[in-house]
């Protein structure tokens, strides 16, 4: 079994680092400076979280199958989809 | 012979005694075709086998005792009386109970693919994938109409509503359904559809089910790179496509739960992060300031001076010994230089030139005086000698009155009277003409007179 190939930052993983980050911040060793540094990194991996959330456009569609119930595919190989709509049905 | 005739009442009345005493309460075995649910919920159908088919009823009473309801193409055993309707003249059986032919065998099949897929190791948690919590787009397999898509969707506007989902439509029971369920999932996994899949139907017999017991979809689930979540049918009796999916979720609506983080939440937990940061490099910015403050109020920072003081005379110090250094190096070096000046001037080649130019003039000057000397010396010797050899010069002496006496007979000179005798002739040479003689004496230097010779 293969993992997944491209794997865009997991919330979870962010959270992780995110409370990697806080705590090196709260430890009374670190400088200023690396302070510094490290809220700047926490912000971008908030910012980039918040990206995440609000990026996706709202689409529900449906996959169009051919008669030999293989998926239709345009000339460049790429599935065919129509709007799904929200009908009542049995 | 008279023949007895019937009326078509009492025919049938005795056809109908005749038939309902012969089958009563027996047991039939065939499939179960032209299924018609009435609204009063009796249910009318045909049994048939390959040959022939018998109408039968099930009515409302007994139907409701049934595991679930019967539907087309069940492969049955009835128990059932034959019943003659007489205003019709047809007969039926009257159903009072219904076994689902194959149930049993199908959970017999259903424990020895279970068990066959598990020696394959296809259960196993170390090939579930992780689900991941914010998916770009969300796979559904599942049938385009009934509710279960329509409660996904429900979810889904409530928890993220600018999710992406796609549907692969299919059928999820009954002839070819494992079939398209497994393509669906292959194409999905070829045309990298989705981020996560949710298959899945509503809840129903075991024959409805029975699509996610195939082993074809197994096979597909445990083949897919997409991670999935199977949510079939009700919380009791799994299927082996939940134990081979990823994730298991009990309905449709726990899946969409389960699908897609919920975006207010996270929108409110990132929020607290913000504000937990802010406090934490706030409370950084404080200890630092006040650390500065107690740095500042030290005597030593607030009279610098003293901090550089001891500095600035090493400085001062440093730089008159550089000073110093330097000077003395400077010197050493011209002093070096003017030694190597003239050094070079002794080598210059002009006057090297001019040295041998003058000692050869010398040598010139030295050789013609010698050779002056020398030819004076010679000079003086050479007017010696000829001054000697003048004086010596017979025709000299003949001018002072020397003569020369030569012999006639062979012209040598005379100078011994031995060469001569008397009465030869000689030959008198004066400075001036000769004189021929004849010897008439001769005296000898020891003066005794030579006498003729004898001849």
């Amino acid at each position: 079994v293969t993992e997944n190939k491209k794997k865009p930052l997991e919330f979870e993983t962010a959270f992780e680092q995110l409370e990697e980050i806080l705590e090196k911040m709260n430890t009374g060793t670190v400088s200023l400076d690396e302070s510094l540094s490290l809220y700047e990194k926490a912000d971008k991996l908030i910012v980039s979280c918040h990206e995440r959330l609000q990026k996706a456009e709202k689409r529900i569609e449906t996959l169009i199958k051919n008669r030999e119930g293989k998926l239709d595919l345009s000339p460049e190989k790429t599935p065919q989809t129509v709007p799904f709509n929200v009908e009542e049905n049995d | 012979m008279q023949e007895s005739i019937y009326s078509v009442s009492q025919l049938t009345l005795l056809i109908k005694q005749l038939l309902e005493n012969r089958f009563n309460e027996i047991l039939i075995e065939g499939e179960i075709s032209n299924l018609k649910k009435q609204s009063s919920g009796h249910y009318y159908f045909s049994i048939k086998d390959a040959q022939a088919q018998i109408s039968a009823v099930l009515f409302k009473g007994k139907a409701s005792a049934l595991i679930r309801p019967p539907k087309e193409g069940d492969q049955v055993v009835a128990k059932a009386s034959i019943s003659v309707y007489a205003p019709r003249g047809n007969y039926q059986l009257i159903v009072s109970e219904l076994k689902y032919k194959g149930v049993g065998d199908l959970l017999l099949r259903l424990e020895e693919l279970k068990k066959e897929i598990h020696k394959r190791g296809w259960f196993s948690s170390k090939f579930k994938k992780s689900i991941p919590t914010l998916p770009q787009r969300i796979g559904v397999v599942t049938s385009p109409t009934g509710a279960v898509i329509q409660d996904i969707l429900n979810v889904l506007h409530r928890r993220f509503p600018n999710f992406h989902l796609t549907l692969y439509p299919v059928k999820v029971q009954g002839e070819g359904a494992a079939k398209e369920i497994a393509t669906a999932i292959d194409e999905m996994n070829t045309h990298q559809l989705a981020d996560v899949l949710i298959i899945g139907r509503g809840g129903g017999s075991i024959e409805d089910l029975w699509a996610f017991n195939e082993e074809c979809v197994a096979e597909a689930i445990f083949n897919s790179s997409i991670p999935i979540i199977a949510a079939v049918g009700h919380e009791t009796d799994h299927c082996i496509a939940e134990y081979v999916a990823d994730l298991r979720a009990p309905t449709p609506t726990a899946a969409a739960q389960l699908v897609i983080l919920d975006k207010h939440e996270a929108v409110q937990k990132l929020k607290q992060w913000e504000a937990r940061f802010s406090h934490s490099l706030e409370v950084k910015l404080k200890h630092a300031k006040q650390h500065l403050e107690s740095i500042l109020k030290q005597p030593l920072l607030r009279t610098p001076q003293l901090l550089i003081a001891p500095y600035y005379q090493w400085l001062d110090d440093t730089k008159g010994k550089l000073d110093n250094l330097i000077t003395q190096e400077i010197k050493e070096k011209k002093l070096k230089l003017k030694a190597l000046q003239q050094k070079t001037y002794a080598l210059n080649p002009q006057l090297k030139l001019q040295q041998v130019k003058n000692t050869l003039t010398n040598y010139h000057r030295l050789l013609t005086q010698a050779i002056n000397k020398i030819v004076e010396k010679e000079k003086a010797r050479l007017r010696h000698i000829t001054q000697a050899l003048r004086l010596i010069d017979p025709k000299n002496l003949l001018q002072q009155g020397y003569s020369i006496v030569f012999s006639e007979k062979d012209h040598t000179v005379i100078v011994d009277t031995d060469q001569i005798n008397v009465n030869d002739k000689i030959c008198i040479q004066l400075a001036k003409g000769k004189i021929l003689s004849t010897v008439k004496e001769i005296n000898t230097s020891d003066g005794k007179q030579k006498e003729t010779s004898r001849v």
